[in-house]
């Protein structure tokens, strides 16, 4: 009986034991990373990146590290995480007060970021920041928070042979398409029957930011928008006035005339490589791919809607936390990354807008009269970066999922009405955010 | 379970007074022994599921937000909010009508296969191996198959073209609002029901053979045999059975985040889907934990109602 009643006592101690040990270890691990994170007497500073998924990138990244740290000054420790956990373990780190001294942000989480203090303002000479592209500065209320390297585009991809076929004009940055050209060459295209689809929009894509990003530049270009950029504070009137309203129209239009897929295929820019679309709503990332087709393959602007042309704008950006210890330091860091061969290097490498024109110069294919030259043209003229709120993550949700109802053949008046008075709420109930 | 724990005790307690307190000590030493033996246990319970469940209860009556500088209290402003979002009655009554049409329609069909392969027949062991498969596959990669099958080309509607010669043209089942949920009711059928007609043969092979023999001496019919002898024999397992399946319909949540995000025009969305969109899409942590805790009370009285109606009349 004593002995049946000692063994378990000892098995338990073990089990409580070994579960303290293992706390004790998750406990240890985490004081571990802070202490180097935030700098101390070794002088190094680390540097979260999101892009451990992305080589290429990330080999840039550590090529600029490497080259400072060559200089003797600070030395910087890169820690790369893969995107889908990114966003989580910095917010993880900033509820522990363990933030790294440098990190990158996708410039909509800027405003949410700054107002929860996890930033503090950039003070970079303002010649540096004048010649960056305006969407690749991460603002909020004013102050500088974070600066990118690179932005994104978006364009048309189509076939030359198509538009010729129903002879349309082909439109440039100077002279975009208008709404009624545009309308007329769906149109055509469908009727001439070629192809599936005459205009994919790339809706098998079921994230969230991608139907913001690539569908409200639509909105804004028809002179609505996700939120009245005065104030920041309702919604009502831009995303359910008449010019919303119109945008509903003619996108949902889009699908019941035919002209678009309600859900497109899992890679949108494959079918239209394939035959399938006369024209594919994407991104610079697909120049690579459209270079299959030859001379034939090419990319136009959007459409005018009445407000002009519009591209989404704001990339992957750099911010320095605001419980970094050795400000200077990281700020002397930033400076040094934003030197022109580095920017050419990631456009070179990435298929992304270069930041500066410097950097474009430096860049194949980006130079005046290349090919590319036309994304940057793109970015300066039409770019429209998302609403700089903290309230983002709950208008681009609502925004998307009203745009897929719409697609599905709701009520476009009823579903824009809807999600005004859901947004309005919710800024009301969060104090606007402020 | 719950009737045999307090009788166990009670014979080792009398069992210890009887021998006097000399054993006080071996009696000690056993509580201290279960105590350190439940602590790892309840230790992960207390940190992994009651402080976070308290934490939610406290969340909802405030305005707290995924990242948010300060949190403050707002009384019951989630709740009126709640109340009159038209997306929340519409996700509970797509949880409402996933339960009304799953519960019954999952565990009639489960009690058929369990009695179909508790027959004394070569080959049960092949069905019951057959039938559980899709119970031991993740839910997630079961999800993403039929999400394929369900697409305007696929599986199902080239099935359905064949039997019927073309005279049945399937739809595009998860992007027509009519269609959406029906499809997701039967792929969720089809993946839980080898679950429990897996509890409906061990309730089957508890009632003793004796019984169905003298049923047979009696002359009862294979029917009468049913309603008289099995029906009776599986009282607790049909308890258990419809406790687990209506918990189970009501947090319905994996299929619709894979399959449908809670589309098309709503037609999906479910209260535990809400929840999950409202707190990490939306970084919405108050509503979502508002969410939660009117969750928590739907799901305690229906349980509670359900206990009711299946008490023990005696």
């Amino acid at each position: 009986m004593r002995s049946g009643t000692i063994r378990p006592i000892a098995l338990a101690s073990v089990a409580v034991l070994a579960a303290g040990v293992v706390l004790a270890g998750c406990g240890k691990a985490d004081t571990g990373g802070g202490s180097s994170s935030s700098g101390g007497g070794s002088g190094e500073l680390t540097l979260w990146t999101h892009n451990a998924g992305n080589k290429e990138e990330l080999a840039v990244v550590n090529q600029i590290v490497a080259d400072y740290n060559a200089q003797g000054k600070t030395k910087i420790k890169v820690q790369a995480f893969p995107q889908a956990s990114y966003n989580d373990a910095v917010v993880a780190a900033a509820t522990a007060k363990k933030l790294p001294c440098i990190l990158d942000t996708d410039a909509p989480t800027v405003p949410s970021w700054a107002l929860a203090g996890y930033l503090s303002e950039l003070n970079l000479p303002q010649d540096l920041v004048a010649k960056q592209l305006p969407s690749t500065l991460g603002k909020y209320q004013e102050k500088l928070y974070s600066i990118g390297y690179y932005d994104a585009a978006l364009a048309i991809f189509t076939r030359k042979s198509a538009l010729q076929s129903v002879g349309a004009r082909i439109p440039t940055i100077a002279q975009p398409w208008t709404a009624t050209e545009f309308d007329e060459v769906l149109a055509k295209l469908k009727a001439a029957g070629k192809y599936q689809y005459a205009f994919d929009l790339g809706t098998g894509d079921t994230g969230t930011e991608w139907w913001t990003y690539a569908y409200s530049p639509f909105l804004q270009s028809f002179g609505g928008d996700l939120i009245n950029r005065a104030d920041y504070k309702s919604a009502e009137g831009a995303l359910n006035g008449d010019k919303a309203k119109a945008w509903a129209a003619w996108f949902q239009g889009l699908i019941t005339k035919g002209y678009a897929p309600k859900k497109s295929g899992a890679d949108a820019f494959a079918d239209f490589l394939n035959g399938k679309s006369a024209m594919v709503w994407s991104g610079i990332w697909s120049t690579a791919n459209l270079s299959k087709l030859g001379d034939d393959g090419i990319f136009l602007p959007p459409p005018d809607f009445g407000a002009g042309p519009k591209i989404g704008g704001g990339s992957w950006q750099w911010a320095i936390s605001s419980s970094c210890g050795q400000k200077d330091a990281a700020l002397d860091y930033l400076k040094f990354s934003l030197d022109s061969k580095y920017l050419a290097m990631f456009s070179t490498k990435q298929n992304v807008v270069p930041a500066t024109e410097e950097a474009a110069a430096l860049t194949p294919g980006w130079k005046q009269g290349e090919p590319k030259r036309f994304f940057l043209e793109e970015s300066q003229k039409f770019a429209m970066i998302r609403p700089p709120t903290p309230g983002y993550p709950y208008l681009t949700t609502t925004f998307a999922k009203a745009t897929q109802d719409i697609v599905a053949g709701g009520d476009a008046n009823q579903i824009l009405d809807r999600a005004v008075k859901d947004i309005d709420s919710n800024y009301k109930s969060n104090n606007y955010y402020q | 379970m719950s009737v045999t724990t307090p009788r166990q005790t009670r014979t080792t307690a009398s069992v210890a007074a009887a021998r006097g307190p000399s054993l006080k000590k071996t009696e000690r030493r056993e509580a201290l022994a279960g105590a350190l033996m439940v602590a790892p246990s309840v230790l992960l319970l207390i940190v992994f599921f009651f402080i976070p469940v308290g934490l939610a209860f406290l969340l909802a009556f405030t305005n707290a937000r995924l990242i948010s500088p300060s949190i403050s209290f707002t009384g019951l402003d989630n709740f009126t909010r709640l109340f009159q979002d038209p997306l929340f009655w519409k996700s509970l009554r797509n949880t409402l009508y996933f339960a009304v049409v799953v519960v019954p329609l999952q565990s009639a069909f489960a009690l058929l296969l369990a009695l179909l392969v508790n027959e004394k027949i070569r080959g049960t062991n092949f069905f019951r191996i057959m039938y559980f498969v899709p119970v031991v596959t993740s839910i997630v990669v079961v999800s993403i198959l039929w999400q394929f099958m369900y697409q305007p080309d696929g599986l199902v509607n080239n099935v359905l073209q064949s039997l019927s010669f073309n005279v049945l043209q399937g739809t595009d089942w998860l992007n027509n609002p009519a269609a959406a949920m029906p499809a997701i009711i039967v792929m969720s059928i089809w993946q839980a029901v080898g679950f429990h007609m897996i509890i409906w043969l061990s309730g089957l092979q508890t009632i003793s053979p004796d019984l169905y023999e003298a049923a047979d001496l009696d002359g009862a019919s294979r029917w009468e045999q049913f309603r008289y002898v099995t029906w009776p024999g599986l009282r607790n397992t049909r308890t258990f059975i419809l406790v687990t399946i209506t918990i189970a319909a009501l947090s319905l949540f994996a299929q619709i985040n894979i399959m449908t995000k809670g589309g098309p025009l709503d037609a999906t969305t479910t209260v535990v889907f809400q929840a999950f969109r409202v707190g990490y899409q939306q970084q919405q942590t108050a509503y979502a934990s508002a969410i939660s805790l009117v969750f928590f009370v739907l799901v305690l009285a229906v349980s509670l109602v359900q206990r009711y109606l299946t008490r023990e009349k005696d």
